[in-house]
């Protein structure tokens, strides 16, 4: 059984001029301690996904339709004040900016102790103890002279590594990772990833990890999942998506970004840019921009569909009919 | 500055800059520091760094945040002055201008493209106004009409459109608005462009293509790029040559294929190690420890020495100078005595 299920979810923000559909019918699922990560530009809804799994969304932004199954419980519906013992307890969040997670007004200490004493049962010195233990866990140098620290003492890289002790520590199956690295430099971002993984290995947590940086998720991911104006355009295990895209946004993409191993004269260019949410074309959201529209794109929208890969994408170049010369053209 | 370092600057090179060093004074103020009895607080944010860089080509400054990449950027143009050194565009020393008009004639070939395409356009102009200004402000042309058939042949230069001339900034995308920044540094018809990180705000398809129409303008107009960036991929993919930074020095120097072939500096090494890449799918790696220390109180002897896995008595005390190694210039004891295997 899997961990999570998000079935045909749908996230919708009542405008002045008409309803945004942020998320328009998102299916995946995360297996027990099985990483996925969720790929995006900027308004792709890769965060608003992640957000409305933990019910984190701002009103008047609202889950409009779908199921999110964890552990086989739907926690889409439950009350809030339930909904908080799943946060926390069944899934840590761990967000971009660390200064914006912690309280600047509470030590480190007991900002632990509390999020620990809310879901497990400990008494105040055994919270203490395992306060301790977990920043000696995430690498914080000197952990029991530090423990009654504050934020502002911490650089950014330790106090996203605060961060992590504070998602993991009461011991949750799943952790949201949204742009966990993306505010921090090149060599302490190699240290928090590597961080993450590890902990999240050694407990058997699972991540969904929610990120524009393709580097980072093809070092960390097993599955990953491109999202495009609120759709998946493709999902599959890493190595596929990454080398062997079926979806020509997914190519698009991956040609784009320049390599460290190789130069290359040009790099690929997807012309345009994303469609806003409030004119999202009829059809497949990515024909005004895709080198290989041919007519059904324009007016039908394609679901995620079998390709010749383990990858599925919401594509018609693989659809089994009329698209199926065309298959296998990106392998 | 050793004279064997600088032996090797090229006589064609449009600009040079030599021993280019910017303090800033980040004390508290003049009675809190009577009363509590604190010392003036320096932070040398650039702390003598040369390089030189030929016309038509790319220099590329990299280096994680608070290495004073940024500040070298704004030395170059002019936004500060500097402490010390200096920079000579086209042979001519900046600092030593004489009067308004020899400064103006030198700084309209010379011009800026800023990270944030948010911040740096004018909210309340129009784009045109926003572009004509540098041909305003140096009275390049007078005629109204000559300056919007300017403007016109300019956005269309940066794939816009002529009618986006009258449109607001808000009107138009982060991508959008680099290539309007673009067009309005274009304006002046300059020979020199500084590039702050003019990426890094946008998506990576977007990226893509500024990072096209930046090399395709250099090789229509021949313009020379000091880039400035914090990523290695995207250097890799612009430069001709690279200077990796560290604490407001240059540790090493290198044509692009050398640095990225033969990564000399123990750092240079370290940060190419430590970037996720799309090619090395589930491949584990060793990221190395520790931070960057802080510039107002940096460590003795190579800045570096506390994260270096080479280090020795004589990086803890003496600061390395860049030496040249084949092809590159690297500022490390290690180096220079073999110690790097």
């Amino acid at each position: 059984m899997p961990l999570l299920e998000v079935k045909n979810l749908r996230v919708e923000f009542p405008t002045r001029r008409g309803t945004l559909t942020a998320v328009d019918d998102v299916s995946f699922h995360i297996d027990p301690g099985e990483v996925l990560g969720v790929v995006g530009e900027s308004g792709a809804g890769k965060s608003i996904t992640g957000a409305a799994i933990i019910r984190l969304i701002e009103p008047p932004g609202r889950i409009a339709g779908g199921q999110v199954i964890l552990n086989g419980r739907r926690i889409d519906n439950i009350p809030l004040d339930e909904m908080r013992h799943v946060r926390g307890k069944q899934i840590g969040a761990i967000f971009q900016d660390p200064l914006t997670t912690l309280n600047p007004l509470y030590s480190i200490g007991r900002q632990l102790v509390e999020t620990m004493q809310t879901h497990l049962a400990l008494s105040d010195r055994e919270a203490r103890a395992r306060a301790i233990r977990w920043l000696e866990e995430v690498g914080i140098p000197g952990a029991a002279q530090r423990v009654d620290a504050y934020p502002h003492q911490f650089s950014g890289g330790m106090r996203q590594r605060v961060v992590i002790a504070l998602a993991l520590c009461a011991e949750p199956n799943l952790v949201i990772a949204d742009e966990p690295t993306t505010a921090l430099d090149v060599s302490i971002q190699a240290q928090v990833i590597a961080l993450l993984k590890r902990l999240c290995r050694e407990h058997g947590t699972a991540i969904m990890l929610v990120t524009h940086d393709m580097g980072v998720i093809a070092e960390t991911a097993d599955r990953v999942a491109v999202m495009y104006a609120g759709r998946i355009a493709e999902i599959g295990p890493v190595r596929d998506v990454v080398k062997h895209a079926r979806h020509p946004y997914t190519e698009g993409l991956m040609g784009s970004i320049p390599a460290l191993t190789h130069k290359v004269a040009r790099l690929t260019q997807i012309e345009g840019a994303m469609p806003r949410l409030t004119d999202i074309p009829p059809g497949c959201a990515f024909h005004p921009r895709c080198p290989k529209v041919f007519e059904r794109c324009r007016v039908e929208r394609p679901d995620l569909m079998p390709t010749d890969g383990p990858n599925l994408a919401a594509c018609w170049l693989h659809a089994p009919a009329r698209g199926a010369r065309e298959v296998g053209h990106a392998a | 500055m050793p004279p064997d370092a600088t032996a090797i600057v090229q006589a064609k090179a449009l600009v040079e800059v030599e021993d280019l060093a910017r303090d800033f004074d980040v004390s508290k103020p003049w009675l809190y520091r009577v009363l509590q009895g604190d010392r003036k607080r320096i932070l040398k944010a650039v702390a003598g760094v040369s390089f030189d860089i030929p016309r038509g080509t790319t220099l590329s400054l990299v280096g994680e945040s608070g290495c004073g990449k940024t500040t070298v950027a704004r030395l170059v143009v002019g936004l500060y002055p500097p402490s010390r050194g200096r920079i000579r565009f086209d042979g001519v020393d900046m600092a030593g201008l004489a009067s308004r008009a020899e400064a103006e004639s030198l700084r309209k070939r010379i011009n800026m493209i800023f990270q944030d395409p948010y911040a740096s356009l004018n909210p309340r102009w129009r784009v045109r106004d926003i572009i004509a200004e540098p041909i305003r402000a140096f009275r390049l042309l007078t005629d109204e009409k000559a300056i919007q058939e300017r403007v016109a042949e300019l956005l269309t230069q940066v794939k816009l459109s002529p009618k986006d001339g009258e449109k607001y900034p808000h009107e138009f995308s982060g991508g959008q608005r680099q290539r309007i920044s673009i067009a309005r540094a274009l304006s002046s018809t300059p020979e020199f462009l500084v590039c702050d990180e003019p990426t890094s705000a946008l998506d990576v398809s977007v990226q893509a293509q500024i990072l096209n129409l930046m090399k395709d303008l250099q090789a229509e107009m021949g313009l020379t790029y000091l880039f400035i960036s914090h990523n290695l991929a995207v250097v890799r993919h612009m430069s001709d040559r690279i200077g990796v930074m560290y604490l407001g020095r240059i540790v090493e120097l290198a044509p692009g294929e050398t640095l990225f072939a033969t990564p000399r500096h123990p750092y240079t090494r370290m940060l190419l190690d430590a970037i996720p890449d799309l090619d090395m799918t589930g491949r584990a790696r060793t990221p190395v420890g520790g931070e960057v220390p802080s510039p107002i109180d940096p460590p003795p002897g190579c800045a570096f020495h506390p994260r270096c896995p080479l280090a020795n008595a004589r990086c803890r005390a003496e600061v390395p100078q860049l030496r040249p190694v084949a092809d590159a210039q690297v500022a490390c004891h290690a180096v220079e005595e073999g110690r790097t295997a």
